[in-house]
């Protein structure tokens, strides 16, 4: 059923990773993505490969979570690995008609794999350690200063918080309107492809319908409550820097100037 | 003059008919209507007699194309005082799913003193004073998608009650909700009226929930039909019922007694009003 | 044989999860071609569940229910031919709107269920009469309709399938007092004239009092009372303990009774209140 699908991927915790500022989490994920992806060496790469194992297990959350999310894309590592490994250039150690392996192919496939899967795993650690709610709270401080190129950064994230807010309901109502119209003897279940889109229909009208009667009655609710956009509005929650962000912050870092010394010390890709 | 008072008001749609030509439509036909610091008014009606525009009226959101509304003695035509009336009368409406913003509760009843621009703490006092005022306070951290009807109405109500308004309209709060989501609204509600001395405006089709109102104004086509003590108005059970509005059972049951020729001076609204009038016939 | 009987029917959201509750806990019903039940029960108590199975639209975790003697969930293949027969009217189903006009929106379950022309347009005129919809409104868009218009028309599409069963939950809700009585008029008189078996849900006492034949009383997922509308009112302390409430004029009366009044017990509606005290005036001479 609709209803059982879960937003997000949040996994309730306390341990440091999810105790750390939202902000801090954002930044330095992004910043470790681009450290992934400056690995030139297997030992820049090794290290970047412990961190994120790191991350994984002080998460606390259940290792079967972040599998799961690596099956969804365990497709494309599996095609772009073999691509690296039959088309790069060099010298062949194994072919097989017009199938070649190459050292420097082996060398490829294994950095792309490792690179990605990392990627996925410290991406799933902020998702599953951070709540929507603090997710789009984040962004909207983090982007605060983009106001300056005349983006809507308040609108965006609000924006966002109601998505956020009305998915369940919408969800909710898509299960009603099915049951509804299944009870009038419409046939969702069976039929070819054509005849299964037709049949979205009576339930993505009533949809439509009411999530316009939703967005217009929120929209009143809003301006009752005194709502005029952004500007001049203050928040409840304050976020502070705390000792354990700084720690964070600091081993962060300490894990770049590694990367750049495994880089820098080790100039052959092996 | 009275914290609220509407001289003369009118108020129209335009909406077009089945050829197309536009119609005027009066949702609002000369209402004069006062309402006291403190007081509990309940707005009876049908569905389309007003009552909604009404509602829309007493905070700013709509203003009036005859006649004039004033909140604490400020016309609500005035376009700069607009958001300081409607942080003065907070509106609540019907439906509880759509008049929640944030997915948790606490975040969502920030929202109101967040637009008023108030410092993190003291909003922080409001929204928990707020939320125990509804006797939500345990539900802080909850996402609202999992509360039952009564309680997301409860937190509806709360995120009026922390921009601190002297009065809260409330438009068919519980016309969605079952009886024991009504019980909770109701209950709150009228702790606000006594304990907070909030004024009230409460919109509804059940009589016994009017009944429990210092005074009940009933409207039919833009109009006043009637107003006065619930035991004034429940009184009329014939104009009410020509008008097909609901008595309460007990108060119907003496009006037919009253007709057969018994005799019932006083009309009785509750159970025991009731019982007390039947003993008093019966011997 | 009943029209409709349940046998330990029982239901489970989310069965092996950590998150699991019954709903539904061996109902055992039985319920008689022709009689209009009522519903009743706290928002959790299992009745909108219980209704959804009685049609198929949710398949029992255990226990089976039986239309007309036989398994619905015999042949899987034919439960949208149980729903056919079982009607069921959603909680505001006028959100369920969504053809261009009221006409083919009422058609739609007739069509599901492959008619012929002709029946169909007899049917959805027929299934317009009941609930007063006149002409000139099937060929407007159903959302220019009133409120009470539109869910009016959605109930149509309903009865326009013509069920042997109709269950209808909580039809008035939201609706205003002459809304509510209108349509609770047109549903006994549809219930008179169609002569079928009508399930009412409501969380109005007074509605159920006025039509209901007999009652059923959910209570946390458990069939905690199935007896006539009479019989079940009588009983005010029981359902006050499981938070349900009676209808004001039979709190009344029955208080009168405790105090030795000689009213009779299970007094349904102010009608009938009016004449039990006129009788009592009448005997004993106090008529004015």
């Amino acid at each position: 059923m609709v209803r059982d699908v879960t937003l997000g991927q949040y996994f309730p915790g306390n341990g440091l990773i999810h105790r750390t500022d939202p902000r801090v989490k954002i930044v330095l994920l992004i910043a470790f993505i681009v450290l992934i992806f400056c690995t030139f060496n297997y030992y820049a790469l090794a290290l970047t490969a412990a961190v994120t194992l790191l991350i994984v297990l002080l998460s606390g959350v259940p290792i079967k979570m972040y599998l799961k999310s690596l099956k969804v894309i365990i497709f494309i590592v599996v095609l772009t690995s073999l691509l690296n490994l039959f088309y790069s250039g060099g010298e062949p150690i194994w072919q097989w008609g017009f199938l070649k392996v190459t050292a420097e192919g082996i060398n490829r496939a294994v950095f792309i794999t490792v690179r990605i899967i990392s990627l996925i795993l410290a991406t799933s650690a902020l998702t599953f350690t951070t709540s929507p709610t603090d997710l789009t709270d984040a962004l909207e401080r983090l982007m605060k200063p983009l106001k300056v190129f005349h983006i809507k950064v308040h609108e965006i994230a609000m924006m966002m918080t109601i998505a956020l807010r009305f998915i369940p309901t919408l969800l909710e109502e898509t299960d009603k309107i099915m049951q509804a119209q299944k009870a009038r003897g419409a046939d969702m279940e069976s039929g070819n492809m054509f005849k299964r889109v037709k049949a979205l229909v009576p339930v993505l009208i009533p949809l439509f319908v009411s999530s316009f009667r939703r967005a217009y009655d929120l929209a009143t609710a809003m301006e009752c409550r005194c709502y005029q956009g952004g500007d001049g509005r203050t928040r409840m929650k304050i976020l502070h820097m705390r000792k354990s962000d700084y720690t964070v912050t600091a081993f962060m870092i300490l894990v770049t100037g590694g990367v750049i010394l495994c880089n820098i010390l080790f100039q052959t890709v092996v | 003059m009275e914290f609220i008072s509407a001289e003369n008001v009118s108020f129209y749609y335009d909406t077009d008919d089945e050829q197309q030509n536009s119609v005027r439509q009066y949702a609002l036909n000369g209402v004069d209507l006062e309402i006291k610091k403190g007081e509990f008014v309940a707005l009876l009606g049908h569905n389309g007699c007003g009552k909604s525009t009404m509602a829309k009226q007493l905070n700013a959101m709509l203003t009036p194309v005859g006649g004039d509304i004033f909140v604490d003695s400020v016309n609500t035509k005035d376009d700069k005082k607009t958001f300081d009336i409607r942080r003065k009368v907070g509106l609540v409406l019907q439906n509880p799913d759509n008049q929640l913003v944030a997915s948790v509760v606490e975040e969502d009843v920030a929202f109101g003193p967040e637009n008023l621009g108030i410092e993190p703490k003291e909003i922080r006092r409001r929204v928990d004073k707020a939320l125990k005022d509804v006797d939500m306070s345990e539900y802080s951290k909850h996402s609202p998608s999992k509360l039952s009807g009564g309680q997301k109405q409860r937190v509806a109500i709360a995120g009026i009650i922390a921009m601190e308004p002297d009065c809260i309209v409330l438009d068919e709060p519980t016309a969605m909700l079952d009886p024991k989501g009504r019980q909770e609204v109701l209950d709150a509600v009228i702790k606000l009226n006594k304990e907070n001395k909030i004024t009230i405006v409460l919109i509804t089709h059940y009589m016994d929930e009017a009944v429990l109102a210092d005074r009940v104004v009933v409207m039919d086509k833009g109009k006043i039909l009637t107003q006065g003590t619930p035991q004034e108005v429940f009184s009329q059970v014939q104009l009410l019922k020509k008008h097909r509005l609901d008595v309460p059972q007990g108060t119907e049951l003496a009006y037919k007694l009253k007709c057969s020729g018994a005799n019932i001076d006083k009309m009785p609204l509750t159970d025991g009003e009731c019982i007390e009038m039947l003993e008093g016939i019966l011997g | 044989m009943s029209i409709l009987e349940t046998r330990d029917l029982s239901y489970v959201y989310g069965q092996g999860t950590p998150f699991e509750k019954c709903a539904v806990d061996k109902v055992n019903i039985k319920i008689e071609q022709g009689e209009f039940v009522g519903i009743i029960g706290h928002t959790g108590s299992g009745k909108s569940t219980l209704v959804q199975m009685l049609n198929g639209l949710i398949k029992p975790v255990s226990g089976q229910v039986l239309l007309e003697g036989r398994d619905i969930w015999e042949n899987p293949k034919d439960i949208r031919s149980v729903r056919f027969k079982v009607g069921m009217v959603f909680q505001y189903p006028e959100y369920q709107l969504f053809e261009e006009t009221v006409y083919k929106d009422i058609s739609f379950g007739p069509s599901n269920m492959g008619l012929s022309e002709e029946e169909i347009d007899a049917r959805v005129r027929n299934a317009a009469k009941f609930v007063d919809l006149k002409d000139e409104l099937l060929y407007k868009s159903p959302f220019d309709l009133s409120g009470g218009e539109k869910r009016r028309a959605a109930i149509a599409g309903v009865i326009a399938m013509d069920p042997d069963v109709l269950i209808l939950d909580e039809p008035t809700a939201g609706l205003d007092p002459m809304g509510r009585e209108v349509l609770l008029s047109q549903l006994v008189q549809y219930h008179k004239q169609r002569k079928n078996t009508v399930l009412l849900v409501s969380h109005s006492m007074e509605d159920i009092a006025k039509i209901a034949d007999r009652v059923l009383v959910m209570n946390s997922s458990k069939a905690e009372m199935f007896d006539t509308t009479k019989n079940v009112f009588s009983k005010g302390e029981e359902l006050e303990k499981i938070g349900l409430k009676v209808p004001q004029i039979t709190k009344i009366m029955s208080a009168l009774r405790a105090k030795g009044y000689p009213v009779s017990d299970g007094i349904l509606t102010v009608e009938q209140a009016f004449t039990e005290i006129l009788t009592i005036l009448n005997k004993e001479g106090k008529i004015w």
